[in-house]
């Protein structure tokens, strides 16, 4: 078999399986890959060689003795900075929790062990998940592999960009709100969050609990399909996991139908705004999925427009309660202990010395909505939002099957260009935002390259809660029709490096 | 609604940021700005409407009762910045006098 890292995960599992390639050269040639491009990308933060190496040599050990193997075994995953795995750093892109080592895996590492998935090394992300650019890690921008002058999206930047620079074929993010779908949508590369619930968070450092879901990434949709159902179900680690099966998703990635489908298009993304590159792919799409026989409908969901504000004092005002357990005392950093300050001097210093510009505007924009004076006109009000969204949704569902947008409004942007602008940064998630407050299910997948700028545009799927089969069912039929019409997927047109 | 360099500073010492003058300055300017951006959510007239603190409807997730395995005393020891006879080592927590 040539050029391993090009292969899908799903025929690279097929190969270990049956014998025609080791695990062990599918992990050795990702690792030199990584050698040889990062870099110029800096996806990773922490490369596992020798416990990748092992788990290779351990499923050839299996197959070479007749074991039946789950369906990806030996296929390697990049993993995000924010989910513990047991002995190796996990920094979550700050300084503060520099040189940590977890003592234990979390749900999601542990699953992918028993999954016999190969975990090739931690990948770089805004520091604890906040922002949409990953120049906020702590350790260094990473580099969109289509033109390495852009960002790759974030909060998950390191993870997308390893696979869209062949690095990984599989990929762990973790979406609060749109931290997998948003640097998917900017490196033509698939990226799912599940329903609230739905994969457990147990071991992830937690940025806004009631947001937060960790979810695949791959290069295509059947892979995608393939890592949910390794990662997803119910765990009693983490209490707000739905005990309930995983949906099919790797049926509906299969079947790939959308035949008398209602899709709706939410008339509040889109438009003003949108750059025309990717208002124009966006359109295209549709037609495609018109012509596979879906139906097309406007929908309107009024109080997307509030969204945004809500959403900006929710996850503040989770996140500065969450990273309060970053006080220096039972892990991480200690700065300032000199034997003579107080316990809370050495707190405040520890936090100022540990903390980034991005997460300390945050806790700060929490600690203020949720002090008393405040907390009814910024917090209740913004979740009463959330109550109003969530029924706009509920409305929509029951007309249509799936509701659409484009996942961002731009392609990516250059490096720098919205650092020191907050809120021309919180703009990226305006459509992915209004899914992790309902808590349901979307999908970003590639369609295209905005003709303006040569770079990939994301196409975003949302399914009520629970319903995750739907995404699949629909990306799939979308990504096969467009491969159809290419020749080839996306990403093969990505640069050489 | 102003947020002011004073206002920073208290919000700083309540979330245990030892902040310095430039940062005042700064996080002022800017935390006007965004909250001036998320004070649309005031223009919806929602009294009368639920708030929504988690999108999943469930309620005292319990397991049972039993003793399990947990992780040993070395091993959460092992990432403390400072320990002591087998316990966390923290700077002073009471004032001298």
């Amino acid at each position: 078999m040539s050029d391993l890292i090009r292969q899908p995960a799903a025929v690279l599992a097929a190969a270990i399986a049956s014998r025609e390639v080791t695990a062990v050269e599918v992990t050795q040639a990702h690792l030199d890959r990584i050698t040889t491009v990062d870099e110029q990308v800096h996806a990773f933060l922490h490369v596992t060689t020798e416990s990748a190496l092992a788990q290779a040599r351990s499923v050839d050990l299996r197959i070479a003795a007749g074991e039946q193997l789950g369906p990806l075994a030996g296929v390697p995953l990049a993993l995000k900075d924010v989910l513990a795995m047991k002995g190796e750093p996990t920094t979550a892109g700050s300084r503060i929790l520099e040189g940590w080592r977890p003592p234990y895996d979390s749900t999601v590492v542990e699953r992918l062990r028993a999954a016999d998935i190969v975990i090739l090394g931690k990948t770089n992300m805004d520091e604890f998940a906040m922002g949409s650019s990953t120049e906020h890690s702590a350790y260094g921008p990473t580099h969109n592999p289509w033109d390495l002058d852009r960002i790759p999206g974030g909060s998950g930047g390191g993870s997308a960009a390893a696979l869209a620079a062949f690095e990984a074929p599989l990929a762990i993010g973790t979406d609060t709100g749109g931290s997998i779908r948003q640097p998917a949508s900017v490196t033509g590369t698939v990226g799912v969050k599940p329903t609230y619930g739905g994969v457990s968070r147990y071991g992830q450092i937690a940025l806004a609990s009631s947001l937060d879901q960790p979810g695949p990434c791959a290069r295509t949709v059947l892979d995608t399909a393939l890592l949910h159902a390794a990662i997803g179900g119910h765990d009693p680690m983490d209490s707000t996991s739905i005990d309930a099966p995983v949906p099919g998703v790797v049926e509906a990635a299969r079947r790939a139908d959308v035949q008398g489908m209602r899709i709706g298009v939410v008339k509040e993304l889109g438009g003003d705004g949108y750059q025309a590159g990717v208002a124009q792919r966006y359109a295209e799409a549709l037609e495609v999925l018109q012509g596979l026989g879906a139906e097309i409908v406007e929908v309107s969901c009024p109080h997307m427009e509030y969204a945004l504000g809500a959403y900006y004092l929710i996850l503040p005002s989770e996140a500065s309660s969450n990273l309060a357990r970053f006080d220096g005392m039972r892990y991480g950093l200690r700065a300032g202990d000199d034997g003579q300050r107080s316990v809370e001097q050495v707190m405040s210093i520890t936090r100022e010395a540990g903390f980034g510009s991005e997460v300390k505007r945050r806790i700060i924009l929490g600690t203020y909505a949720l002090s008393s004076g405040y907390y009814d006109a910024y917090y209740a009000q913004a979740q009463r939002i959330r109550t109003l969204i969530t029924r706009d949704f509920d409305a929509a569902f029951a007309k249509v099957d799936v509701l659409v947008s484009p996942t961002a409004p731009t392609t990516a942007f250059r490096l720098g260009e919205k650092l020191d602008d907050p809120i021309a940064m919180y703009l990226n998630d305006v459509a992915t935002i209004p899914v992790n407050l309902a808590g349901i299910c979307a999908m970003s997948l590639p369609v295209g390259l905005a003709p303006e700028d040569g770079l990939p545009v994301g196409f975003q799927i949302m399914a009520p809660a629970m319903a995750d089969e739907r995404l699949y069912l629909a990306g799939a039929a979308l990504e096969a029709a467009l491969v159809d019409e290419w020749g080839h997927h996306l990403i093969e047109e990505a640069p050489a490096l | 609604m102003t947020i002011s360099r004073d206002d920073v500073a208290h919000l700083g010492r309540l979330a245990r940021l030892e902040l310095s003058e430039a940062e005042l300055d700064h996080y002022a300017g800017q935390l006007d700005v965004i909250l001036q951006s998320v004070a649309r959510i005031s223009e919806v007239t929602a009294g009368d409407i639920p708030p929504m603190s988690h999108p999943v409807p469930m309620v005292n997730v319990f397991r049972e009762d039993v003793v399990r395995p947990s992780l040993s005393r070395d091993e959460v020891l092992a990432g403390a910045p400072a320990a002591e006879d087998d316990r966390f080592r923290v700077p002073r927590i009471l004032d001298e006098e």
